[in-house]
């Protein structure tokens, strides 16, 4: 599969709009008519000028070439990017990677903290194949659960299923908290996740024991994006062009490494945090 | 070729996913005859904030900041490459001092190395790279001290970045390097027109790809006709007949980087499959029949 040129052109592109989301996300809208066949599971990379350049799931690309990112506040980067506004030019490069592969049957989807962006691009095109789609998403509170009511217009508030870990909302504990029953009462065809890695490691050792098909978005860190720096590698995968979605068969190979290290800016592997 | 045996002329240039044992070991399923790894240095470096890459309409430009684990720890990744790879390994090494590359060099092939590669010719990270490279009095310390401290063979990658590459490759030569790689990138940069802004964060890098070939081309040629060692040619191949034309100007071999990304590690099968046939319909009967035969037609 080859990376297109065009795509990997640095666009400028002013922000359309800027939502807070919780208290620490925001989702930034702008045009960019590239980006704009998106599919669910891929990634661009945003440029903060004079700053630094980031990956960022794709939450939603609109056919009026609009797209959307929702941006957590992790480090010098993205509160740079939390504090430009409307109007202000910022850099896109993409889309990059593969995406999620859309599956009829019944559909589990679980999310963790801003993981749950791709799923919702997801889920808003997997509800008209899908027989049932059953929504699991884990925050930290109830502040930070993100997109609710996106998630209960796309796949119903019965087939919502939420958790914080401090018990604000919804079940307490972790995303991974209500699978065990959930996957012992009810047979799913897929499942689809995103969000921190222990969490998607626990759900693929659930999936193995239930027997049960998962695609899976890892996270790296990213600077070419093309598959030729090898600063995201996952054994022999590259999470940027081999990835970011991943089948369970694909994590089977790279178990010793998959929820477990990550490499560092100087290309060490170091444990994941 | 210089010591080294390889099943096919073509090998992963430096820099291209050269961290593991396991990418490396993609690229050799994917037909390289040999691969170089990412380059090393004596202690672990981070490299350069993003933008790292600026992709223009005919070439890639970089400026990584040479970001590396260090010897120390990459020698765990050249004994794992080392058990795990059916083809040679030459691991690119830089220095800030002739000290420094040579310790570097040693500790690569007490570990396993086949070979080594000097990176004379970064052209983003000051006092190292083609700040060596540039300087032929230097160049000659920092080769001949490798030299006199490692048995393997030693390639000095020369940056194109000079008045004359051929002068810069007899210096290599004299101070004893047994095989010359041309060109590493050429120093290049790209700025943003609304924001104003240099896209890289290093503002200056280097570029790669189609873009650079025929200058690559020019400096094989230029340096077949002043020394005698073997030629590792390197810039914008990706495609057999490019690297046809590389042989022709007088390369033993070619090392491919930036088209690995376009076309994917089968990169090697498909440029040496176009080799062989064209030998065939040519009819030669080997590649060293081509090596520098555009000198003498």
């Amino acid at each position: 599969m080859a990376y297109r040129i065009a795509a990997n052109q640095l666009r400028t592109t002013r922000i359309l709009s800027v939502k807070t989301e919780s208290p620490t996300v925001k989702t930034f809208t702008f045009k960019d008519k590239v980006c704009t066949r998106a599919k669910p599971g891929q990634f661009l990379m945003l440029w903060i000028p004079g700053v630094d350049e980031i990956p960022l799931s794709i939450l939603d690309a609109k056919e009026d070439s609009a797209v959307s990112v929702a941006v957590k506040k992790v480090g010098e980067a993205t509160q740079a990017l939390h504090n430009k506004k409307t109007g202000e030019i910022i850099g896109i490069r993409g889309p990059f990677g593969n995406s999620f592969t859309l599956k009829e049957g019944k559909i589990l989807m679980v999310g963790g903290g801003t993981g749950t962006a791709p799923l919702l691009f997801l889920a808003k095109k997997s509800a008209s194949k899908a027989t049932k789609l059953v929504f699991v998403i884990g925050a930290k509170t109830k502040e930070e659960l993100l997109f609710i009511d996106k998630l209960e217009e796309t796949c119903s508030k019965d087939n919502l299923i939420t958790t914080t870990e401090d018990g604000s909302y919804g079940i307490k504990g972790l995303a991974t908290t209500p699978l065990e029953r959930l996957l012992a009462k009810e047979r799913f065809d897929v499942i689809y996740t995103c969000g921190p890695e222990q969490m998607i490691r626990k759900i693929f050792d659930l999936a193995e024991k239930h027997g049960i098909a998962l695609e899976a978005s890892l996270e790296r860190l990213m600077r070419c994006a093309i598959g030729l720096c090898g600063s995201c590698a996952v054994g022999r995968y590259r999470v940027c062009r081999d990835g970011p979605v991943f089948t369970a068969s694909q994590l089977r190979e790279v178990k010793s490494e998959f929820g477990i290290s990550k490499r560092d800016f100087d290309g060490k592997r170091i444990p994941l945090e | 070729m210089a010591g080294l045996r390889l099943a096919n002329p073509t090998i992963l240039a430096s820099g291209i996913l050269g961290y593991s044992a396991e990418t490396l070991g993609s690229i050799v399923e994917g037909g390289a005859g040999a691969v170089v790894t990412k380059s090393v240095g004596l202690k672990p470096r981070n490299g350069y904030a993003n933008p790292t890459i600026a992709q223009t309409s005919c070439g890639l430009i970089n400026a990584m900041g040479l970001p590396n684990p260090g010897i120390g720890e990459f020698v765990k990744e050249i004994r794992e490459a080392k058990t795990a790879l059916n083809a040679p390994l030459i691991v690119s090494v830089y220095g800030f001092s002739t000290e420094e590359y040579a310790k570097v060099s040693k500790k690569a092939v007490d570990s396993g190395a086949d070979a080594i590669e000097l990176n004379v010719s970064c052209p983003h990270v000051k006092e190292t790279g083609s700040e060596i490279g540039q300087n032929p009095k230097i160049l000659k310390e920092v080769v001949e001290k490798v030299k006199a401290t490692v048995d393997k063979p030693v390639f000095v990658k020369l940056s194109p970045n000079v008045t004359s590459i051929a002068e810069t490759a007899e210096a290599a030569v004299k101070a004893g390097a047994d095989a010359i790689t041309a060109i590493n990138t050429v120093k290049a940069m790209a700025i943003d027109t609304e924001t104003t802004m240099p896209i890289l964060s290093n503002k200056i890098g280097g570029l790669s790809g189609p873009a650079i070939k025929p200058i690559a081309v020019r400096c094989v040629y230029e340096i077949y006709e002043q020394v005698k060692v073997p030629i590792v040619g390197c810039g914008g191949i990706t495609n057999w007949r490019d690297a046809v034309e590389f042989l022709l100007a007088g390369a033993t071999a070619v090392q491919i980087g930036t088209a690995v990304a376009l076309k994917g590690p089968n990169i090697f099968k498909a440029v040496n499959q176009g080799i062989d046939a064209y030998l065939k319909r040519k009819g030669f009967r080997s590649v060293e029949e081509i090596v520098g035969l555009s000198h003498r037609s």
